[in-house]
């Protein structure tokens, strides 16, 4: 991470390290061709921790296994878009310079630990066939490679674990296994999908502590898919909400949770359970997150909209259309049904696409980016393996 | 299935269950144990026993919640499904309404288990992918001799358009729904014979977030509706907390602390309770006060630590430990780790007692106040 010095009086902007500009994916199967990443635009810097937030259908995986290339073609295909990491456009390079920049440039792990280690090679064997792959050492070195990484990554004695089948390891033990192997190389981005959904609290808060540490230490960038809302808060510098293939909101994390300006994003908010908030009944958002062979017109969100109902029924019937879901039908403004919203800059460094939300009439779309880091710099408190009195919230 | 279909007026002849003891709660479970023997060898000699379940008893009254929260491994499945007798139990026993559940046996079993059902967590593996939707709602009606005919048919519709779906989907394949609409036709199932009790088996783990909410709302309006109690098994605690009017907290096969859902969210006593709280990453942009990082995994259940089985991942025994003289501790190792803990903690099994605070609230803790 460049430095920046105190007394400079323009600070440069700096560089994002990876930047996707309108990147659109396509899936063909016979004569039906969905697209589950519409124009999509992200920038992660260098030392930023980038979430990308959204249920499951809405393309987060999706972006991410496409930044690596790793979108099987047919049936995928780039519709549209540039991957530019370091400046370089990613999608034009050679597959042999794309296996260069994979595994060692950009690491990524995955939500299941089991399906993504190979069963029937040593866990060792396993991390030094990345590290060789990428790095000219030879195989005795490229053990003490792996053993430090396996150190590193909290695993008691990695000498001894490291001619384990993957079998033999807990999930949480497998996952540190696979983040082992992801750091193995020094990636200068980590993609992390979803990588403690398979785990208990308790393990995931150890695992989440790792990469915070790790982080740190390398000032390396992750982009971190979820759908966990806790995770993104406590683990993200920027965030951006994905809903039916497209960003739909995009801000700095402090300022997404005090103030979430998407209707989709505010509903999924009211729609958690908080600790030590009893509410007799959750505010639910109706309907289902819609198939990518299916996509309402206009603002995909619509059908399941409560802004776009209150805004249909107060300005009355004439400014209305009558949208038929699979929960009934609804009146929304014939603005969400026939126009798709693009990303705005509605508030300083905070991005929607509402034609609703404040502000956005008189924004300009522009690219969302936030260089700034998170507010905080000072890391959470964390106090292992000692407890103070009432140590809850 | 080739149960003989019973006529309608079988329910009104059958005087069974008889009529309820005075005052004994809905579900009472006593010292219930679940072992699953571990088989080695050729002759498969039984080795040794996973203690999934070891001595867990409590009590639902009719129309509440309890909520039974633990990481994977600490038994909580096993003890529903031991309840309901999915899962033979080792010793203990489940009352419902004070008639020994596990002392019937045949169709007075039957008839018994009209009352208590379950909800599973994969609303996937749960359906029957050959039967379609009305089909399956139908067939514990026509098994219990409850409805036949059209009169079936009205309920199967009515069972479905009160768990939010249309009746013409009766005729539809489970693999024509979403993973909300069959954990609805999951639900829907166990309200067919109209239970009293129902063990929820993380009925919302497998969803997304704005559809587990619809399903908590959905379960939360049916107990106002019909009175059910539940017993609802999750790994969340704020979903615990939404949905719970008691909580009990499980480790390694043993309740070790249970409370009212306020007193045990706002007042736990027992570390392993404060650690699963603290370790929950909170929604919100305000840094959070502190967090107790739990070292290490559960142990496994085949061969669980002596003493309280905790100690070896406590930070309170080890604080403990710190201040107090030498004679009061000892040295242990765990997982190649050597720590210094409490004597007490490692030679013997404290007992659920009461803590200060809220009557009712027990802690399974030599430590704790």
């Amino acid at each position: 991470m460049p430095s920046t010095p105190n007394f400079a009086p323009e600070i440069p902007m700096p560089k994002p390290l990876l930047e996707l500009s309108e990147l659109s994916i396509g899936f063909t199967t016979g004569h039906r061709s969905i697209r589950p990443v519409h124009d999509v635009c992200l920038s992660i810097y260098p030392g930023q921790t980038v979430a990308l937030v959204g249920e499951s259908g809405c393309g987060k995986s999706v972006t991410a296994l496409s930044i690596l290339r790793l979108i099987p073609s047919p049936p995928g295909h780039v519709l549209g878009g540039r991957v530019l990491f370091e400046g370089r456009d990613l999608l034009a390079l050679s597959e042999r310079e794309m296996q260069q920049v994979r595994g060692k440039d950009i690491a990524m792990i995955f939500q299941e630990p089991m399906t993504s280690l190979n069963p029937v090679f040593t866990i060792g064997e396993q991390i030094v066939e990345a590290v060789t792959l990428h790095q000219h050492v030879g195989r005795n070195e490229a053990y003490a490679i792996a053993e430090k990484s396996m150190r590193d990554v909290g695993i008691a004695d990695p000498h001894r674990r490291l001619l384990d089948y993957p079998h033999q390891l807990s999930g949480g033990m497998r996952q540190r296994v696979m983040i082992a192997m992801a750091l193995s190389c020094q990636p200068k981005l980590l993609i992390a999908d979803e990588p403690t959904t398979a785990l208990d609290v308790t393990i995931q808060a150890q695992i989440l502590e790792l990469l915070r540490s790790l982080q740190q230490e390398r000032g390396m960038s992750i982009l971190l898919i979820t759908h966990d809302l806790g995770v993104v808060a406590e683990n993200a510098d920027v965030a951006a909400v994905m809903y039916a293939s497209r960003i739909v909101e995009h801000a700095n994390v402090g300022e997404l949770f005090e103030n979430p300006q998407h209707p989709y994003t505010q509903g999924l908010f009211r729609a958690v359970p908080r600790l030590g908030v009893k509410a007799s009944r959750l505010v639910a958002i109706p309907g289902t997150v819609p198939n990518p062979g299916r996509f309402p017109p206009g603002c995909k969100f619509h059908p399941r909209c409560a802004l776009a109902a209150s805004q249909a029924s107060a300005a009355g019937a004439v400014q209305g259309v009558e949208v038929a879901t699979d929960t009934g039908t609804v009146c929304v403004p014939k603005q969400c049904h026939a126009t798709e919203p693009d990303l705005r800059e509605t508030s300083r460094e905070h991005w929607a696409a509402c034609h609703y939300v404040a502000g956005y009439a008189k924004a300009t779309a522009t690219v969302p980016r936030s260089a700034s880091q998170r507010a905080t710099e000072v890391p959470l408190p964390v106090i292992p393996m000692a407890m103070g009195e009432g140590g809850a919230p | 299935m080739t149960t003989p279909v019973a006529p309608i007026e079988y329910r009104q002849q059958a005087g069974f269950p008889p009529p309820p003891a005075k005052d004994a709660p809905l579900i009472r479970v006593r010292d219930l144990h679940t072992f699953f023997p571990i088989r080695r060898g050729l002759l498969s000699r039984t080795v040794g026993y996973v203690k999934a379940v070891n001595g867990v008893s409590f009590e639902i009254a009719a129309g509440k919640t309890l909520g039974l929260v633990g990481e994977s491994g600490c038994g909580k499945t096993t003890v529903g499904r031991t309840m309901l007798r999915l899962v033979p139990a080792t010793s203990g026993s489940v009352e419902y309404k004070g008639l020994d559940f596990f002392a019937f046996s045949g169709s007075e079993l039957r008839r018994l288990r009209r009352h208590m059902q379950i909800v599973f967590q994969d609303p996937v593996g749960s359906l029957n992918p050959r039967m379609t939707i009305g089909n399956m709602l139908a067939e514990p009606l026509l098994v219990h001799g409850i409805a036949t005919g059209r009169e079936k048919d009205d309920m199967v519709a009515s069972l479905l358009s009160r768990v939010g779906l249309d009746p013409s989907y009766a005729s539809r394949y489970p693999h024509e729904f979403s993973g909300g609409q069959r954990q609805r036709i999951g639900i829907a199932r166990a309200l067919a014979l109209s239970p009293d009790f129902i063990v929820c088996d993380e009925p919302v783990s497998a969803l997304d977030v704005s559809i587990q909410s619809q399903i908590l709302n959905l379960l939360a309006d049916l107990r106002q509706e019909r009175g059910i109690a539940y017993l609802f098994i999750a790994h969340n605690l704020a979903v615990v907390e939404h949905v719970s009017d008691d909580v009990a907290v499980m480790y390694l096969g043993r309740i070790v602390e249970k409370a009212s859902s306020r007193e045990l969210y706002s007042n736990p006593k027992h570390p392993y309770t404060s650690a699963l709280l603290s370790a929950i990453p909170l929604p919100s942009a305000k840094p959070r006060p502190r967090r107790i990082v739990l070292a290490g995994e559960v142990p496994s259940p085949a061969n669980p630590p002596p003493g309280c089985p905790f100690h070896p991942r406590c930070s309170l025994t080890r604080q403990k430990a710190a201040e107090a003289g030498a004679g009061d501790t000892v040295q242990t190792y765990s997982a190649g780790v050597s720590l210094r803990v409490m004597r007490q903690c490692c030679t013997e099994t404290p007992p659920l007692e009461q803590k200060t605070g809220e009557p009712g609230h027990v802690a399974a803790c030599w430590l704790a106040e």
